[in-house]
Parts: C-alpha cells; sequence; structure tokens
C-alpha cells in the first residue's frame, strides 16, 4: 500500500485524527529513513520495525457469495511509534491501532480498535507470521497461507488466505517515492492472495470467495505539507494483470501519480510521475460531503483506459480518522475488480 | 382687571429674533369684549398666550387681579390658569380620552368650583345634553366648539380667552356658536379677549384692537 | 440606481440623518432582540453539542466494571487475556496519595473522553503516554508536589473536581507502587461475539453501573430549561422588533404621504422601504448576535460548570461560532422585521396619497381588533385545556405552554381595559379620573410592550420556580441519598462479613447497597436491598408513602417503589406487585428518584437474601461523626485499604457549590429579558410621545403644569407595570408547572415537585419596576421639558 496512511500520520492535520491524539510522532528525528535499492530479508520484514515512525499491514479485497453478491472487505493493522527511544513493556512508545470493514452494495460496516504495545495486546510477529490486536487476527504458518479474523459490533469475518504468486515490489525494487521532493517509503505488495471464508452480517452468516491484495508499507518521513489528500486504485482485471496506482492531490499544481503494473506472473514495471491518471467524472454526497465515486482511470503506455466505479457509493469510514474506502467495477479498455481509496475530502 | 403693559416678545428665527410684540399694553375690566385683530402672523395668538399666562413675555408686565404672572413660578402660573382664566381655541381644546360631561367640569373640578347644576345648565344651553356620555372624536366641530365654551364657562374664570373659536366652522355654525357665546358669557362678569380675523364678529365685541407692527391700534 | 430612486432613497434616509438617536433606538432594539435570542441559543447548542461526548464520559458509576472477587485486583494477564477474547475493557488503578486521588488510566482503550478533559485541549497523547502528564485541579497542584512528580508534567484544568488526578495508568502504577489494575470499565459498545466472563475470568466479578453516576438525563432537563427560555425571549424578541418597525413607520408616515403625493409610484416606494427596513434589520441583527455571543460566552463557562459539576457531563466550555445559533438569530430578526413590515407595507398601500400628515397611534385597536384578540384568546385557551385533558408526549406539553402564552398575551390589552375602567370609575379627583381614562386611552399604543413585559416576567417567574424547585428537590435529594459519611468497597465474600461485623461495632448506623436486576410487572428494573435504619426513617422523603410503610418494608411485606417505576407500570401505592419468586408484595409507598432512567424496587435486606441467597454486600455506607477516624480503624480491622473508601461530603459540596453557578446563570438571563422587556417600552412611548402632545396640551392650558404631567406619565407607566407583573404571577407559575408537572414527566418519568419563592418573586417584580421606570424616565423627562411654545403649536391656527 502506498502513500496513504504518510498522509495521514504526517501532513493532514492531527484534529481529523481522533480527538486526543494530536502530536502524535509530529518529529522524525531519531528514526531511520528509507534509503534507495532496499535489500529485504524474509520473514523477518513481514514483522515490524520499530525504528520506523509507521508502518502497515493493509489487506483490501473483493469478494462474491454463492448467489452472485458482491462483497468488499478490509483489515489493516497500523503501527505508530510516539518516539524512537526503543522502550518495552508499559513504557512502550508504540502505538497501534486497526480498522475493519465490509462493503455490502447497500451497507457498508467499520470499526477500529486501538492499542498501547508493549503489553502483548497487539503485535505482529514475522514467523510464524501473526499479526493481532485484541482478538482480531491475521495469521499463519507463513505469510502465503493465512487465517484473517475481525469484528464489530454488527458485523464478523473468518476468512482463509492463499497466495498464488510472488511479492511485488513498487517504486524502485520497493523504494517508493511519494512526492517531487523526494520524501519516500518501503512498499511491498501480495496481490495475488486467493480469499475464502464467512461474514457474519445483520442479514445472516454469507459464504464467499475472491481475490486479495495485501499492502505492507513502513517509513519515518512526512509528505509535502502542499499534498491535501489522495486517491488510490488497486486494480485487477479479468485478464490476469494488474495495476497500483495513486494521485496525490498537490494544493500548488497538477497531482503526483505513480503506478506499478503487474503481469499476471508477477513481473512488474513502474511508472515515474505523470504516466498514470486518474479524473473525477462524478461526485456523490457521503456523509455531508461529496465524493467522487466515478472515475476515468488511464495508463497510456500499457493501454487502458477505464472507467472506475464505486460498488456503493456509500463507503465511508466514520471513525476516528474519517476516510472513503470500497470494493469497485472496473469497465472499459479492462474490465475487472479491485479497490479504492479516497482521503482528504473535507 | 387683565392688564398688560409694555409687553414684549421676540421669537428665534433664520436670522436671529424676530420681534412680534413691540410694547403692548391693553386693559380689559370684567365683563368687558374686546376683540383682538390682525393679519396672519401678527402676533394675536401670541398676545393671547401671554395674557393667558401659558407663554412668557420677554419684557413688560402681565397683572391679573393684581397679581404679576411673569414674577410667578410655573405652577402659581397654572394656579391662575385653572382659577382665573378660561381658555377657548380654534381647535383641539378638549380631552379626548374624557367624555363630554367629564371635559365640561374638568377645569372647574381643577378649580374646585364645580357646581353640577350649572354645568347641566349650560349643557343644556348649548344643546348638548344628550351628548353628555359622547367622546369628543365622535362630536361635530361645531359641537366640539360648544363643549370648550360651556368648559371655559363652568370653571367660572374672571377672563375668557378665546383664540378664533369659530375659525374651524362654517359660517352658518360659527354664528350660532357665537351667539350662544355671547350671550352665555354675558350672564357672567367675565372679560372675554377674543382673536378673530373676521369683522363680523370682531363688531360684535364692545370694543376692538388691532394688532400691526407689533403694536396695537 | 436611477435618479427617481435616488432621490426617495435620500428623503427617507434623511430622517435618520437628523434624528439619529431615533436611528440608535432602532437598531438596539433590534439588537438587543436578537441578542438574547442568539445568546440563549448559543449557550444551548453548545451544551448540546458537547452532549454526546458528555455522555461518553467515563464516570464512576456510568460504565459496568469488573473487580476481581478476591480482592487482589486484576491482574495484566487477565486483562490481555479478555481482550484478545473480544471483550472490549480498559484498565483502571486508584489509589490515595496523601490527600489526592490519583486515577491512572489507558487513554488508547478507554470508552468515552475520559477524565472529562479532550485530551488534545491541553495535553497529546504523546505527552500523556510518553512524558506522564497529570491532569489536576489548579488547587491541587500543591498537594502533588514532591520527588514522585518531579518527572511529570503538571496539567490543570478547572474541570476536574478537586483533589483528583488523572494520569497514564503506567505514571499511576509507578506513583501508587502497584502494578494490578483496580478494576476494568466496561464497554458500552461490545463486539459480536465474546465468550462468556465465567469461562475466560471466572475469578472477576461484573459490577454493573450503578445509578447514582447515571445522571445523563439530568442533563436533558436543564437542557430543556434553557430551550424554555430560548423559546420565551423569542416570543419576547419578536415583539421588540414589531415594535422597533413600527416605530420607524410612524415617525415616517408623513414623508411617505408626501413622496406618494410628489409622484412617487407605490411599488417603488414600496420596495425601497422594504430594502431599507431589511438592511437596517440585517445590521440590527448582526451587531445582535456579536453582542450574544458575548453574552453567551460570559455565561457558558458556568453553564459548562453546571452541567459538568452536576451531571458529569462535559461541555468544553469554549464557544464555537455554530451556524445553527447564528444564522437563527439573523433569521429571527429578518423574519420579525419582515412580519412587522408587511402589516405596515400594507397599511402604506392603502393610506390616501391625500391623508392627514398627523401620525395616528400605530395600533389603535379598534373594537374589531380587540373582538378579535379575545376570541383567538379564547380559542387558544380553550385549545390548552384540550390538550390539557387529552394530550401527552413532550410536543404537546411545549404547544400547551405556547397557547398559553400567547392566549396570556392577546387577552392582556383587554384585561388591562377592564381593570383601568374599574379603577377609573372608582376615583374621585378630577386629576385621577383624567388620569384612568387617559391610561385607557394609551394602552392599544402599549399593548405590543405590555405583552412582552408580561412574557418576560412571566417567563422569569417560571424559569425561576423551576429552578429554584429543581434545586430545593435535588438538594434534599442528594441529601438523603449520599447520607452516609463514608462510602467502602469490599472485594469477597469474606470482607464482606467481616466489614459488616466491623461497621456494627464502630459506625453509628450501617446502610448496605446490593442491587439486582429483574423483571417485575413486565419491566426491567433494579431491586435494592435496604436495611432499614435511622437514617431511612428520618431522611428519606417518600412522594407518597402509608405511615407505617417503613415497618412494612422493614417486615417484608411491603416495598418502596420510585415514581419511574410506579409512572410506567401505572402503579401505586397500596397496588400488589409480584416478585421474581411469585411472591407478591404490597407497593407502601413511592420515592423521588431524579435523574435515574431505571424502575426501581427497594426491598427489605432479608427478602433480598431470599431471592439472591448467593448475594452479599460489595458496597457499604456508614453512618459516622469521625469518618477520618473510622476509616483507620476499618483498615486496620478489616484490612480494606483506605483507598477503597471515599469521603462523600466533598462530592456533596462540589454538587452544591455547581447549583450556584446555575443561578448566576438563571438571574443573568432574567436581566436580560427584563433588559428587552424595557427597551420594548422605552420604545413604545417614544413612539406615543408626538402622538400624545395634542392630547396633553388642553389639560396643560387648563393648569396642569408640565412638570405634573411629567410625572404622571411616569406614574402612568409604573402602574401599567405593576399591573402586568401582578398578572404574570398566575401565568409564571401555569408554565412553571407546565414544566414541572407536564413537560418534564413526559421527558424522563419524574415530576419535580413545585415550590414557591415569593421572596425571587418579588425581587423579579422589583427588577421589572426598575426596568419600566428607566424606560419611562427620559419620555416624562421630555414631555416635563417640552417648550410652552410645542405644547401652543396644538392650538395654533396657521398650522
Amino acid at each position: 500500500m502506498n502513500v496513504r496512511w504518510f498522509l495521514i500520520f504526517c501532513v493532514l492535520p492531527w484534529a481529523a485524527f481522533a480527538q486526543g491524539f494530536a502530536g502524535l510522532g509530529a518529529d522524525a528525528d531519531g528514526f531511520s529513513l528509507p534509503t534507495p535499492k532496499p535489500k529485504f530479508s524474509f520473514p523477518e520484514d513481514h514483522g515490524p520495525h520499530p525504528d520506523y515512525r509507521i508502518e502497515w499491514w493493509y489487506l483490501t479485497a473483493n469478494l462474491e457469495s454463492e448467489d452472485g453478491r458482491d462483497f468488499g472487505l478490509q483489515w489493516t493493522l497500523f503501527r505508530s511509534a510516539l518516539s524512537s527511544d526503543g522502550a518495552e513493556g508499559w513504557n512502550s512508545s508504540q502505538v497501534w491501532f486497526a480498522h475493519a470493514a465490509v462493503t455490502t452494495a447497500e451497507k457498508h460496516f467499520a470499526t477500529e480498535r486501538f492499542a498501547r504495545g508493549g503489553i502483548g495486546q497487539a503485535g505482529v510477529v514475522a514467523e510464524p507470521f501473526h499479526a493481532w490486536i485484541d482478538e482480531w487476527h491475521m495469521k499463519g504458518i507463513d505469510f502465503d497461507n493465512m487465517n484473517l479474523v475481525a469484528q464489530g459490533n454488527d458485523f464478523a469475518y473468518n476468512m482463509t488466505l492463499d497466495a498464488q504468486g510472488p511479492l511485488v515490489f513498487h517504486g524502485d525494487q520497493g523504494f517508493s517515492v511519494k512526492s517531487a521532493e523526494g520524501q519516500a517509503s518501503y512498499y511491498y505488495s501480495q496481490p495475488f492472495f486467493t480469499i475464502e471464508g464467512t461474514l457474519e452480517l445483520p442479514e445472516g452468516v454469507v459464504e464467499v470467495s475472491g481475490s486479495a491484495w495485501l499492502d505492507r508499507e513502513w517509513s519515518s518521513q512526512p509528505l509535502s505539507a502542499s499534498q491535501s489528500g489522495w486517491d488510490w486504485f488497486s486494480l485487477s482485471f479479468d485478464d490476469g494483470a494488474k495495476l497500483m496506482g495513486f494521485r496525490l492531490r498537490q494544493s500548488d499544481g497538477p497531482a503526483y501519480t505513480a503506478s506499478t503494473w503487474i503481469e499476471p506472473d508477477g513481473s512488474t514495471q513502474s511508472f515515474e510521475n505523470g504516466v498514470f491518471s486518474a479524473v473525477p467524472q462524478n461526485e456523490k454526497p457521503v456523509a455531508g460531503r461529496d465524493i467522487p465515486t466515478l472515475w476515468r482511470v488511464q495508463l497510456p503506455d500499457k493501454g487502458v483506459d477505464v472507467t472506475v466505479e464505486a460498488m456503493n457509493p456509500q463507503a465511508w469510514m466514520g471513525i476516528s480518522i474519517p476516510y472513503w474506502e470500497g470494493p469497485v467495477r472496473v469497465t472499459g479498455s479492462h474490465s475487472g475488480e479491485g479497490y479504492l481509496e479516497m482521503t482528504g475530502y473535507e | 382687571m387683565l392688564k398688560l403693559s409694555n409687553v414684549e416678545k421676540s421669537f428665534a428665527g433664520n436670522d436671529g429674533l424676530i420681534p412680534v410684540l413691540k410694547g403692548v399694553s391693553l386693559a380689559i375690566d370684567a365683563g368687558e369684549s374686546v376683540a383682538l385683530t390682525g393679519e396672519s402672523g401678527s402676533g394675536k395668538s401670541t398676545l393671547l398666550h401671554i395674557a393667558a399666562g401659558l407663554e412668557i413675555a420677554d419684557q413688560g408686565e402681565v397683572v391679573i387681579d393684581d397679581q404679576e404672572l411673569s414674577g410667578l413660578s410655573e405652577s402659581d402660573r397654572a394656579q391662575v390658569r385653572r382659577e382665573k382664566i378660561g381658555v377657548v381655541f380654534q381647535q383641539f381644546n378638549l380631552i379626548p380620552s374624557l367624555n363630554v360631561s367629564a371635559n365640561i367640569a374638568f377645569q372647574a373640578r381643577l378649580n374646585s368650583s364645580f357646581d353640577a347644576q350649572y354645568v347641566q345648565h349650560l349643557a343644556e344651553s348649548f344643546g348638548l345634553q344628550d351628548q353628555l356620555n359622547s367622546f369628543p372624536e365622535t362630536l361635530s366641530g361645531g359641537q366640539q366648539q360648544r363643549v370648550a365654551i360651556a368648559r371655559s364657562l363652568a370653571a367660572r374664570p374672571k377672563f375668557i380667552l378665546a383664540d378664533e373659536p369659530t375659525g374651524n366652522l362654517d359660517e352658518t355654525t360659527a354664528a350660532s356658536v357665537l351667539d350662544e357665546m355671547l350671550e352665555l358669557v354675558a350672564k357672567t362678569s367675565a372679560g372675554l379677549l377674543m382673536v378673530t380675523h373676521s369683522n363680523t364678529v370682531a363688531a360684535r365685541m364692545k370694543r376692538g384692537l388691532h394688532l400691526s407692527g407689533g403694536h396695537l391700534a | 440606481m436611477n435618479t427617481l430612486t435616488r432621490t426617495c432613497f435620500v428623503a427617507l434616509f434623511s430622517h435618520w440623518r437628523r434624528n439619529p438617536l431615533q436611528l440608535i433606538t432602532f437598531l438596539t432594539g433590534l439588537a438587543i432582540a436578537t441578542a438574547l435570542w442568539s445568546g440563549v441559543q448559543a449557550i444551548n447548542s453548545e451544551a448540546r453539542a458537547s452532549y454526546d461526548a458528555a455522555a461518553a464520559t467515563l464516570d464512576e458509576g456510568q460504565f459496568d466494571q469488573l473487580l476481581a472477587s478476591d480482592g487482589n485486583g486484576v491482574a495484566l494477564s487477565t486483562y490481555i487475556m479478555l481482550r484478545r477474547n473480544g471483550w472490549q475493557v480498559s484498565p483502571v488503578i486508584e489509589g490515595r496519595l496523601g490527600e489526592v486521588r490519583i486515577i491512572g488510566i489507558d487513554p488508547l482503550t478507554a470508552p468515552g473522553s475520559l477524565t472529562g478533559v479532550e485530551l488534545n485541549e491541553q495535553v497529546s497523547l504523546n505527552s500523556f503516554l510518553g512524558k506522564g502528564a497529570v491532569l489536576t485541579h489548579p488547587e491541587t497542584t500543591s498537594v502533588l508536589s514532591g520527588k514522585a512528580f518531579e518527572q511529570l508534567e503538571i496539567v490543570t484544568n478547572r474541570n476536574i473536581a478537586p483533589k483528583l488526578a488523572f494520569t497514564d495508568i503506567s505514571v499511576a502504577q509507578r506513583l501508587l507502587g502497584q502494578s494490578d489494575f483496580s478494576r476494568l470499565i466496561v464497554s458500552n459498545m461490545q463486539p459480536l461475539k465474546r465468550p462468556d466472563l465465567s469461562s475466560i475470568a471466572p475469578q472477576l466479578l461484573l459490577q454493573r453501573a450503578t445509578q447514582s453516576a447515571d445522571l445523563g438525563e439530568l442533563t436533558d432537563s436543564f437542557h430543556l430549561n434553557l430551550t424554555a427560555f430560548g423559546l420565551l425571549s423569542f416570543a419576547v424578541g419578536i415583539f421588540i422588533v414589531h415594535g422597533a418597525i413600527g416605530l420607524a413607520f410612524e415617525q415616517r408616515r408623513g414623508t411617505i404621504r408626501t413622496l406618494r403625493a410628489l409622484g412617487v409610484p407605490l411599488r417603488r416606494l414600496t420596495t425601497l422601504v422594504a430594502c431599507e427596513i431589511l438592511s437596517l434589520a440585517f445590521l440590527g441583527a448582526m451587531i445582535g448576535i456579536a453582542l450574544g455571543y458575548f453574552v453567551a460566552a460570559a455565561l457558558l463557562p458556568d453553564v459548562a460548570a453546571t452541567l459538568r459539576g452536576l451531571y458529569g457531563a462535559d461541555v468544553t466550555g469554549q464557544l464555537s461560532l455554530r451556524p445553527e445559533w447564528w444564522a437563527s438569530g439573523l433569521a429571527i430578526a429578518m423574519l420579525g422585521a419582515a412580519l412587522a413590515m408587511a402589516g405596515k407595507l400594507f397599511s402604506i398601500a392603502r393610506m390616501p396619497v391625500l391623508a392627514s400628515p398627523r401620525p395616528r397611534a400605530w395600533a389603535i385597536a379598534t373594537g374589531n381588533t380587540r373582538r378579535w384578540q379575545a376570541a383567538s384568546a379564547l380559542l387558544l385557551a380553550v385549545l390548552a385545556l384540550a390538550l390539557l385533558a387529552y394530550g401527552s408526549g413532550l410536543t404537546v406539553g411545549f404547544m400547551l405552554q405556547g397557547c398559553l402564552l400567547t392566549a396570556a398575551a392577546l387577552m392582556l390589552p383587554l384585561l388591562l381595559d377592564r381593570i383601568l375602567s374599574f379603577i377609573q370609575n372608582r376615583s374621585n379627583g378630577v386629576v385621577s379620573h383624567w388620569f384612568w381614562a387617559d391610561t385607557r386611552q394609551q394602552l392599544p399604543g402599549l399593548s405590543l410592550a405590555l405583552m412582552a413585559l408580561l412574557l418576560a416576567v412571566a417567563a422569569n417567574i417560571g424559569v425561576s420556580t423551576m429552578v429554584s424547585s429543581f434545586r430545593l428537590t435535588f438538594v434534599e435529594f442528594l441529601d438523603q441519598r449520599l447520607a452516609p459519611e463514608l462510602y467502602i468497597n469490599v472485594q469477597n465474600e469474606e470482607q464482606s462479613k467481616a466489614m459488616d461485623r466491623a461497621l456494627s461495632q464502630n459506625a453509628r448506623e450501617t446502610i448496605v447497597i446490593m442491587s439486582e436486576r429483574a423483571e417485575v410487572a413486565g419491566l426491567p428494573v433494579e431491586l435494592e436491598a435496604m436495611r432499614v435504619g435511622a437514617t431511612h426513617r428520618q431522611d428519606w422523603k417518600l412522594l407518597e408513602g402509608q405511615t407505617d410503610a417503613w415497618d412494612s418494608l422493614e417486615g417484608g411485606s411491603g416495598v418502596l417503589a420510585n415514581e419511574q417505576f410506579v409512572r410506567r407500570a401505572g402503579l401505586w401505592t397500596g397496588d400488589d406487585v409480584e416478585l421474581p419468586n411469585g411472591s407478591k408484595v404490597e407497593v407502601v409507598g413511592i420515592v423521588g428518584d431524579y435523574g435515574n432512567p431505571l424502575g426501581q424496587l427497594y426491598i427489605s435486606e432479608k427478602l433480598f437474601l431470599d431471592l439472591f441467597p448467593d448475594r452479599f454486600p460489595l458496597r457499604f455506607g456508614a453512618r459516622t461523626d469521625d469518618p477520618k477516624a473510622l476509616r483507620e480503624t476499618l483498615n486496620a480491622e478489616v484490612g480494606v485499604p483506605t483507598s477503597a473508601m471515599t469521603d462523600q461530603a466533598a462530592v456533596k459540596e462540589f454538587s452544591l457549590q455547581v447549583f450556584e453557578r446555575t443561578f448566576t446563570v438563571t438571574a443573568a438571563l432574567n436581566v436580560l429579558t427584563l433588559s428587552v422587556a424595557g427597551f420594548a417600552m422605552l420604545m413604545s412611548l417614544l413612539t406615543l410621545a408626538d402622538l400624545r402632545v395634542p392630547q396633553l396640551a388642553p389639560v396643560w392650558a387648563l393648569g396642569l403644569t408640565r412638570r405634573q404631567l411629567g410625572r404622571l406619565e411616569l406614574l402612568r407607566a409604573l402602574a401599567l407595570a405593576a399591573t402586568v407583573c401582578l398578572l404574570a404571577l398566575p401565568l409564571g407559575l401555569a408554565l412553571a408547572w407546565i414544566l414541572l408537572a407536564i413537560v418534564n414527566v413526559e421527558a424522563f418519568g419524574w415530576r419535580l415537585p413545585m415550590f414557591l419563592f415569593p421572596w425571587d418573586y418579588t425581587k423579579l417584580w422589583f427588577y421589572a419596576f426598575c426596568a419600566a421606570l428607566l424606560a419611562a424616565c427620559w419620555p416624562a423627562l421630555r414631555l416635563a421639558r417640552t417648550p410652552p411654545n410645542a405644547l401652543l403649536k396644538v392650538f395654533a391656527n396657521e398650522r
């Protein structure tokens, strides 16, 4: 996953975050910084990097029930360090929080959790892989086969993940640049999961299956202050190819964009600023503001010119950090499905 | 005896003080009726107001029954008005919140000379007996003036000062109101000073004075 | 703008240039009416906006709690295990450090806004978690000295009760030298699935939220009071706006007539006048909103403190410019102006071009108008009675109030006329006869202002009665419910028994506190065990009860029920209820229970233990003359830590202090509404002043001095104010009765007893007199100083 949470942590005013969390890690001093040409080491790098300020394990999935209904699913665990002192136990400066959501054609269920580090309430272990907060978890014997659990007061899910392809590295071998000023993060994905399991919704239990996309990202750098929000797309086309693209809205000029084209075999091609484009076509009133839920997305180098439409325009995450995140349908030069995330629409 | 000696009065105008009365003297005895005529703006009303103690002269004396008005306080002057003077104006003579009988009796009650029989008599003399409970706004102009005159008489004043009492009335009504008024005033020993621009009216008085250029002639 | 329009506009506006005082009067009238309305709205919307946060504020009794049944506190491992099983719980460590109660919390998991202080107001999460910030009342800072606090950042906030300090749980652990948690707070939001407590942590005891802190409904009640005030100030404000517009029109009737005579089209003229008046109204409203903001800002800290201290509800105490209140203030002023203007424009349209230029009284009610008013008043009164008899629900309560107010206002001129005519017929002197007759004649012109005064005084009487009744009731309630000097928490059965023994030897009286939820008469209730003692017999006031109520309760044949329960169940004293075990007992008395949403039944301790044989009291109240000594004795004899014993006196005192603040707010609003009413009167008197000259001139000519006339004018205003004040008393009491006995019951299920406060009313009357006196002073003085010339002009031949 991309720039998204950089903005939340670093650029967006903290008032947008939970009241009472102002100033969370506002200072990059003392933290490690991403450097070009990274050498990842697995499974260790699936685990946390507490010397970096922010980090996440971010999974989205497009699901279908046996009777043909579409669903979206989200499971996200964030780590944020208040300081780089590396203290343990009660004095740990690591704060964890998580978001979970299920989107149906009519409704959007969302909830969140918070935990302090150091006492076992939340954390991530690389091998055997185990990420958890309270009773929510994503765990398995390795990163390719995992069980995924989360619940709120009106929904719950229990899913199985099975990777069908390799890890994919964005930017320059996983060093992903976020702005013209050069801010960057480490960023890789596992976009080839098949997923199946059960959703518990107020309407009843639904058996579902589909595909999922897991993002891993960590960094310490804030983004440019002139970036007001972003629109992030992860699209899976019917021919097996995939596209990750994002658009950072600049208050002082055209949006900054970047993208990765992923072949069905997992080989990738990254595109620099300006190649990928996404243009809003239509806005809908959502949670008291206007949100573009219909887009034209283009990547001319790969002949992509598609319309991306929200499956449920009301997929609003009305939690401590409010944003829009939900499943989309793709039509045009390529057809398929995917996920869209939009932030900074005040 | 109502006596004005060397009365002077000026009003503030656009170019400083404008003298209206430039040393006016006159005397009216009990039972005497005097007409005061003059051009519009010649100061007839002002002279009448000063005689009634409603306005103060800049110079000169106003003496009513040996009392010099300019030396009195406002409340003493008001007392002189209550007790010795009856005023009748061209319009707005009556107290709108009181009915006819209360209006007629008003000044008489103020100076404690109220006499129910006399009031009744006056009302009948003026043909007002059926209007006693009416309010001024429902009366015709002639009736209103009759009420005002009846009121001034009811208080048994020494002098009645009238400022064009029939000026607002049509000729016929004016004539009959004037007749009734003069007849009833004559029955009392009150002196009458009437401001008028009508020579016909003036001719009915015993004596006529003409105000011109601030002087009486 | 073409020449014609400009010329007209200049002509119209020249009036204000030549009479700046009138312009100021007009603007001030609009401004203070808007200020009052928007001030009350501002307070209200601010309080409401904070209400959600308030409801979520961490409070001792607001949430269910988990306690270790062995009394040793809850271990970290137990907490983590519960969280990992889906239980949304948050740890709390509580203890005493000297005089100060230290409460350690985990800001990441605690439900609600925790301390009543928004963290980011003063303290970031970073410094709360990282640097160990301590939140406390400014007066407590001096106590928090010494080595333990050296490294800590002390942050003061007046919203925290004195002698209380909040800090991060890790800091509290260090300060108190205690690693286990005192308890876990159970969030009201729990996930879909979680195992039973008994299957994962059988050593923990679930303690239900206690009612004492569940005062959210009282907060609503307070909001309701403010809403009522807002409604009334709205009514008063509309009168003012109406009066101000009427004044502006009357003063310029001549100009308007002349303009028309000179050939200005009617449509153009009305448009111009409308534009002019609306722009001025806009200006006045903006000034008023600014004023209202200051009023609200000045009052809000007190309102906030009231809500917080009294009800544990959190209002930030800082005012933000919420669109709902400034927009509504603007809307009221503009709407009021437009309404008042519509009538005036209509009369301009109907005015013959060559009508007399002399101003006519702008509201002279003809017999027709008066009949129409009386008929409407009657209709409304009938409607009010019908609502009272057949209606139910909160809306009906407010409608009833509206009907009553409007009916009373409409009836006022008629009623005053009757009263004045009665006096007039009985007055002997000629001057007094004329005085009363003249007063009657002024009525139509003054009636709007008098209606405003009536509403203002009635509103103040109503609200004062309500607030004072509220206080009296609540203080009594606190006295009764917080009677024990010391409260003691114990952890297990063994301790409970030991404590009971120790208390019977050392305390004057032991109050046991045990309750269980059950269903009685088809309603969820709390069954409360009661060991009947002197405290109950002497201090508890029953709303209604049989003479031997306490004996029946003690003997087990009777129960006491709270008002909420009997009202909901449709029962009353003397009715039987069936307890969960099938036995029937009689309701022998009803207790007032303010701010509690739940039905409650008080049963004898013995009966309680028959029903729930496994239960034992985990909380005791002790009556003692020396709480300090008792605390030490109990600590020594039973081994209960002193931190488990709370001295209730401080809590009570704090609650009572807070009431005083409520009164500051009420008093301020009193003065404001009365000054608005006074202003309405001033404007009416000024409007009438010019019309009065022809009416007074003959009286003066006949021998009354100007000074006498001025004195009489003043006397007239006072006489009218006095009469209106007297009439306002029954109206105000009726309003209070509706608020207490109908609106409150509909809204919250309990009725506030109504008390009368003659001294308060006397004071209000005095203020109202002062307002009337002040309002009448200037016009009276002006009259006394009218030059004889001006009076004589009335009679002049050449006009």
